[in-house]
C-alpha cells in the first residue's frame, strides 16, 4: 500500500492516542522530527512511552515534558551525570515523576531492528557484568557470556527524512539515517516528516534508504533548526 | 593537598599522547569529552578513519563553516568529512562496533580497576548518568584506551583494585593514559609504562590504589 499524504503534522498524527508507545527518530540535532514532536505537543497526547536514543540532548523531545506528556522513556542518553543543567525530563526523573529504561545505544538499535525484523531476541556481550544485566538471562556461547535482549516494537514511529516520493520511499541526508531508518521498520504506524516530496521515480532506486513498504504517512514540513551546545 | 613536583598534563597533552597510540590506517572511535580532542593530534598522513556511532565513517575535524545540523558526531558537534566518508544507520553502526570492526576506541573514564574494568557513566553520589554507546564500544572495540585524570578533583585515586562506581564493562580496558602516566592493563595487572615529565614512578604509585608493576627505568612520556 502506498503512503498517505497529509497537509500538516497535526493531521498526520490522526488517531495517535493517550498511552501510545512512540519511537522518535533522530540523533541529537540530526534528522530529529521536530515538527511532529511539536504537533504531538499541541495534540496534548498523554501517558506516552517515548523510545528515542536521546531526550533532552539537543532534541526537542524534551518539550513534551513541559506538560508532562511522557510517562516513560526508553533511551540511551536521558540523564546527565550531574544535575547542574538538567532537562525537564531529568528534573521529572529525579523527582520520581517519570520512568526511565536506560539502554546501551547499540542494544537499543538492535532491539528495534529485531522488533522490525520479526526476531524474538538476540545475544550480546554489551552490558554483561553491569547494571544493564539485572533481571536478564545470561547465556554462554563459545566460552563467552552474553545477555539475552528482547525486541522493541511501538504503536507509532515519528521520523524525519530529507525526501519522499509519492509511493512513500524515503531518503535521508548526511548522518540523518541514524535511528530513523531502523525505527521505520518497527512500529504499527510510521509517520515521516520530509523536506521535499518528489514524483515517484525521481529518487534513484539505489539512494532509497527506507523502502515504501515501511511508511504509512508523510507530511512535508520546513525543517526546524536545532543546535546543541554540547552540555 | 601537598604541592606536587610538577604540573600534571593538560587535557590537550593527554589527547596528544593518546594520538600516538593510533596505528596508521586504523579505524578509531573517539568518545565524548577529552577523547574527541585526540582526532586533532593524529597526523593526516596516518590516515586514521574516524567512526562516529551516529552513523559516519571517515569524518574529519570540527566544522567551523556553515552549520549543518545533519552532519554531527556522536557528541553533537558539527564535523567535516574526509574523502571516502560514508553514512549508515544506527543498527549498522553498532554492528560495526559490536562486530569487532573498530580497531581502537578511546573513552573517558571515572574509574578503572586493576583487572581492566571500566566505570565511566554514572557517579552514584550525584545520581543519574547515561550510557550512550560506551558499553557497546567497551566490549566491541578490539583495543580500548581510557583517557582520564589520574585522580578525582579532591585527590582520590581513580585507578583502583576494584571499581566502586557502576561498571561500563568488565575486563575491557587495554591502556590507561592519564595526566600522570601511561599504564598497560595485562593478565598480571597494571604495568607502569611512562610517567609525566617531572614525576617519579613512586609519586604516581602513591596516587594509584592498585599495585603497579615497574620494569626497569620508567621513561617520561614522549609528547
Amino acid at each position: 500500500m502506498t503512503a498517505t499524504f497529509y497537509d500538516t503534522p497535526d493531521e498526520a498524527l490522526e488517531g495517535v492516542g493517550d498511552g501510545a508507545s512512540v519511537m522518535v527518530g533522530g540523533f541529537v540535532s540530526a534528522s530529529s522530527p521536530t515538527n511532529l514532536i511539536w504537533a504531538l505537543k499541541r495534540r496534548g497526547t498523554r501517558n506516552l512511552t517515548a523510545i528515542a536514543t536521546n531526550i533532552g540532548f539537543g532534541d526537542r523531545l524534551d518539550d513534551l515534558c513541559e506538560d508532562g506528556q511522557i510517562a516513560k522513556a526508553i533511551a540511551s542518553f536521558a540523564v546527565r551525570a550531574s544535575s547542574a543543567r538538567a532537562s525537564r525530563f531529568e528534573e521529572q526523573y529525579r523527582a520520581g515523576e517519570v520512568e526511565l529504561e536506560l539502554v546501551p545505544q547499540g542494544t537499543l538499535a538492535e532491539r528495534i531492528r529485531a522488533g522490525g525484523a520479526g526476531i524474538g531476541g538476540f545475544l550480546t556481550r554489551t552490558g554483561v557484568g553491569t547494571q544493564v544485566a539485572e533481571g536478564k538471562e545470561v547465556l554462554s556461547w563459545q566460552g563467552e557470556e552474553y545477555l539475552l535482549e528482547r525486541p522493541l516494537h511501538a504503536d507509532v514511529a515519528i521520523l524525519k527524512a530529507h525526501r519522499a516520493d509519492r509511493l512513500g520511499n524515503l531518503s535521508y541526508r548526511m548522518a540523518g539515517r541514524n535511528f530513523n531508518a531502523v525505527m521505520a521498520t518497527a512500529a504499527d504506524l510510521v509517520i515521516a516528516e520530509v523536506e521535499e516530496i518528489v514524483e515517484t521515480g525521481a529518487l534513484p532506486p539505489d539512494a532509497i534508504h527506507t523502502p515504501a513498504v515501511y511508511v504509512d504517512r508523510i507530511v512535508r514540513c520546513d525543517p526546524v533548526e536545532v543546535r546543541w551546545d554540547g552540555r | 593537598m601537598a604541592a606536587e613536583p610538577r604540573p600534571r598534563l593538560t587535557r590537550e597533552l593527554v589527547a596528544m599522547r593518546v594520538a600516538r597510540e593510533l596505528a596508521p590506517g586504523s579505524t578509531v572511535n573517539l568518545g565524548v569529552g577529552l577523547p574527541t580532542l585526540v582526532g586533532a593530534f593524529a597526523p593526516p598522513e596516518a590516515n586514521i578513519l574516524l567512526q562516529s556511532e551516529n552513523g559516519i565513517l571517515g569524518y574529519g575535524g570540527f566544522s567551523e563553516g556553515d552549520y549543518d545540523q545533519d552532519l554531527i558526531n556522536a557528541g553533537g558537534q558539527p564535523v567535516t568529512l574526509n574523502p571516502g566518508a560514508s553514512f549508515f544507520d544506527s543498527a549498522a553502526s553498532f554492528a560495526m562496533i559490536r562486530g569487532g570492526h573498530i580497531d581502537t576506541a578511546v573513552l573517558g573514564g571515572l574509574q578503572v580497576s586493576e583487572r581492566g574494568d571500566l566505570a565511566n557513566w554514572s557517579v552514584p553520589e550525584r545520581g543519574g548518568g547515561s550510557i550512550g554507546g560506551a558499553m557497546d564500544l567497551a566490549v566491541g572495540a578490539r583495543r580500548l584506551i581510557v583517557a582520564m585524570e589520574h585522580t578525582t578533583k579532591d585527590g582520590r585515586p581513580r585507578i583502583l583494585q576494584a571499581c566502586t562506581y557502576p561498571l561500563t564493562g568488565r575486563g575491557c580496558v587495554d591502556l590507561i593514559v592519564t595526566d600522570l602516566a601511561v599504564i598497560e592493563v595485562g593478565a598480571k595487572g597494571l604495568a607502569l609504562r611512562e610517567v609525566a615529565p617531572g614525576w617519579t614512578p613512586g609519586e604516581v604509585a602513591a596516587l594509584t590504589d592498585a599495585p603497579l608493576t615497574v620494569t626497569g627505568a620508567v621513561p617520561e612520556m614522549a609528547l
